[in-house]
């Protein structure tokens, strides 16, 4: 019962969503009150709707009902409880539910927080987000119904796939789908700007919370992501520049370009074809992430099962939107007002620069991706573009935006000075040469490392020698704090998040100096790795709920002193007769890990070991925290809170008409 | 500067990234690409590779060729049911590698011989690398059903 509930729930959304996207668009054209009026009691619904779906879906998986197909092949009645819970979106269609609920989310988000905007932007906003929302509702219900049922009602479950039980489930795609989604904001304001023909820097000030938002989930989730595929396959691994990966770090690329453009367009009304263009594009190549991930032209851990009918249905909807915006686009931004053209030393110069390179380096991301399926699709011949591809063409490209990025925050608008950025930056340069000069001699071996961390040296410093130089004239320590304390928070939140990119580095180039050993160990034999020893103590069998596993508790010393302990282990799962690692991981000093995995046991109780050293190794997934902290301290800036968008949009337009 | 001056600026510069981007690129594609065979497809070709180029191959460890030399020295063979590779692998091989099952192989063709640097397996029992299952449908070696064809 509850299970037709939540389908018929799914229903009702459905045709609400496309009152939605149809009432408030007409009311919007014609300039009717009431009928703009529809957009948001009906989003609010259409979420709650969708809500009761995920629910009831949500029970089902969590009283084990085999009665429903998606429990049956996702789930057992031993599973443990939190992942009955997270398995409801370790499949296709639970995950696919999950993507429309958060659509529906920031569509009420943006009904019941949006109080200052004009009535008929917030039309046509919502209107937009339910074209979307109502093109995901019928796939969801017409090629991927989660609620389908099972006559007779199998006694017990497939069990889900052992490498997606992990609380890494729990967190990883819900973050990742708020971040792909919360585009889908930013794609409806372009949208509704375009078809209104109005912009100017009021609407910048509206998208930006939106985008920062969604750039601070997506950041998150795919730290998440690269840490889960760090300590769960097993050989420390954490980046492969595969597809799936690659499809959720353009829009990451795009979504950043945006939010610096959206900060010119605000501050400078410039830019705004640009920013729309952007707009556009951070939610068309999350559209075309979906894609790539849920229509089975790829294979891998998160194309759950591939049907053809699926990919054909999410091309069309990617088809329609990408198309359909970038049509409007063509026919109406020359409509728009365009901005002023400015300096190229200045601080939106800045900007234009780090947008070039962003875009410009997504770009190679993308060729990369889909070139190896485009010419497989045209001549049948398969290839892959591997890792050496994206290290000779996005390296290059990073390189320069790491190196301005510093002189970006030190430039001032209209007209910068680069000579006087130059100088105030001499500090960062000498420590970041300094540091590449002593990680170099300390630890030998290929230069490239010690560039590399030089160079997030110089970052780490430079981000924050714009707020030194507010804080400088500060006569007592108490004068300095409440300067700090007076700053706005979006120049914190900029020189923290440029900080974590530092950081992010520091900790990349550090895998240059890892240390791998592959050795077959009996219990009690030292194994030295890096500036440590490891001791498998005993192997020791031990049950868990759906699995059995093989524990290694393992000793890690420093000149004989034991100073951590660590139980990697080998689990076998009953239901789908598989096997699965856990790695032992544990972090020492400044965030340096020891990383094992237990490859094989053999008869004779010997193990077969794969050891990692590596140092700083934490401290890429640390620098990514950091920028959303960044992006948080950002979103809670004045400027940005609700309300005061209003009467910043009566600010004079300082923009001449060209 | 004069607006047309600054214009020009802005659009050179954008033409330097873009053509030092499309030249990585290109440059790139010549080493980073590698290509994927079967071994039959690449018994066809062996006369006319180049004896550095990487590539991929793709196919079912052929049941009972696992050898393992010590423990970190393996050798197996990869078929598609119709011609057969031999492969030699210096590593542990991933938890997934079994008989039988699919694999995927990254490294050269030295002597005949495949000497692969890393080996990936399938993730689960459905999961087999596409390019694997797609040359064994080719090759009529594959159920719809049930996977691979019990031989």
């Amino acid at each position: 019962m509850i299970v037709e509930i939540g389908h018929y729930a799914l229903v009702l959304a459905l045709a609400l969503a496309i009152v939605q996207a149809l009432v408030p668009l007409y009311g919007a054209i014609r300039g009717d009150g009431p009928l703009m009026a529809v957009a948001q009691p009906a989003a609010v619904v259409q979420f709650l709707l969708v809500a009761l779906s995920f629910v009831a879906l949500t029970h089902a998986h969590v009283v084990s009902d085999f009665s429903v197909v998606n429990v049956f092949e996702n789930s057992h009645s031993l599973k443990p409880l939190i992942y009955k819970f997270s398995g409801v979106w370790g499949n296709h269609e639970g995950s696919m539910l999950l993507w429309v609920l958060i659509l529906a989310l920031f569509g009420a988000t943006v009904a019941l927080f949006s109080r200052g905007m004009p009535d008929d932007l917030r039309a046509l906003v919502l209107a937009v987000q339910s074209w979307v929302s109502a093109a995901f509702l019928l796939f969801v219900l017409l090629t991927s119904n989660p609620f389908a049922r099972l006559d007779p009602a199998p006694l017990e479950g497939r069990d889900l796939n052992p490498l997606l039980q992990d609380p890494g489930l729990a967190i990883h795609p819900p973050l990742l789908y708020i971040g792909y989604v919360g585009f889908s904001i930013t794609f409806s304001f372009a949208a509704a700007a375009l078809i209104s023909g109005r912009i100017d820097a009021a609407w910048a000030r509206y998208i930006r919370p939106w985008t920062l938002g969604a750039w601070i989930f997506l950041t998150l989730g795919i730290a998440m992501g690269s840490y889960w595929a760090y300590y769960t396959l097993g050989w420390g691994g954490f980046w492969f520049w595969d597809p799936v990966e690659n499809a959720s770090l353009m829009p990451w690329l795009a979504g950043t370009a945006l939010l610096h453009s959206a900060a010119v367009m605000e501050k400078r009304d410039a830019l705004k074809i640009w920013t729309i263009f952007l707009a556009i594009l951070a939610f068309s190549l999350s559209l075309l992430g979906t894609f790539l991930v849920r229509s089975g032209v790829l294979t891998s851990v998160h194309s759950f099962a591939s049907d053809p009918q699926r990919g054909v249905f999410i091309l069309g909807i990617l088809v329609f939107f990408i198309g359909g915006s970038l049509a409007l686009f063509a026919f109406r931004a020359t409509a728009l007002k365009p901005g002023g053209i400015f300096a190229p030393v200045s601080r939106e110069g800045a900007l234009v620069f780090n947008n070039l390179l962003l875009t410009t380096s997504c770009a190679t991301v993308f060729i990369g991706t889909l070139y190896p399926l485009a010419l497989e699709a045209v001549t049948g011949e398969k290839i892959s573009v591997g890792a050496p591809f994206f290290n000779l063409t996005f390296g290059p490209l990073f390189i320069p935006i790491i190196l301005a990025m510093p002189f970006g925050q030190m430039l001032a608008w209209k007209r910068g000075d680069l000579l006087g950025a130059a100088q105030r930056l001499v500090l960062a340069v000498a420590i970041g040469v300094a540091g590449m000069i002593v990680l170099e001699a300390l630890r030998g071996g290929p230069v490239m490392p010690a560039i590399l961390a030089g160079l997030a040296l110089y970052l780490m410093v430079g981000s924050f020698v714009e707020i030194y130089g507010r804080l400088r004239g500060a006569r007592t320590i108490g004068n300095m704090v409440s300067r700090a304390l007076g700053l706005p928070r979006s120049a914190w939140g900029t020189a923290l998040a440029h900080a974590g990119v530092g950081i992010t580095l520091f900790g990349l180039a550090a895998t240059g100096w890892g240390v791998e050993r592959i050795v077959t160990v009996k219990p009690g034999e030292p194994v030295a790795v890096g500036p440590y020893e490891v001791v498998v103590r005993e192997l020791a069998p031990r049950d868990g709920s759906n699995f059995k596993e093989l524990v290694a508790h393992t000793e890690i010393r420093e000149g004989g002193r034991v100073i951590a302990e660590m139980d990697p282990s080998r689990r076998s799962f009953t239901t789908r007769t598989m096997v699965r690692t856990e790695a032992g991981i544990v972090t020492l000093g400044a965030g340096g890990q020891i990383y094992m995995n237990i490859a094989d046991v053999r008869v004779d109780g010997a193990i077969d070991l794969r050891l990692y050293w590596k140092p700083y190794v934490a401290l890429i997934w640390l620098g990514c925290l950091i920028m959303s902290l960044g992006g948080l301290l950002s979103l809670s800036d004045r400027r940005l809170r609700i309300g005061v968008a209003q009467r910043a949009s009566v600010r004079p337009q300082a923009a001449p008409a060209e | 500067m004069t607006r047309k001056g600054r214009r020009l600026v802005l659009i050179a510069s954008a033409l330097a990234v873009i053509g030092v981007a499309a030249g990585l690129a290109l440059f790139a594609f010549r080493d980073g690409v590698v290509f994927f065979v079967t071994p039959s497809e690449l018994a066809e070709k062996t006369a006319n590779l180049s004896p550095q180029a990487r590539m991929r191959i793709g196919g079912l460890v052929q049941p009972g060729s696992v050898q393992k030399a010590d423990e970190r020295h393996v050798s197996f063979a990869i078929t598609d049911n119709q011609t057969d590779v031999k492969v030699i692998y210096t590593g542990l091989l991933p938890d997934l590698f079994r008989e039988g099952q699919g694999v995927v192989a990254e490294g050269q063709l030295i002597n005949g011989v495949f000497r692969a640097d890393s080996v990936l397996a399938k993730h689960d029992e459905k999961y087999m690398p596409r390019e694997v299952a797609d040359s064994l449908k080719q090759k009529g070696v594959w159920n719809d059903g049930s996977g691979p064809k019990d031989k």
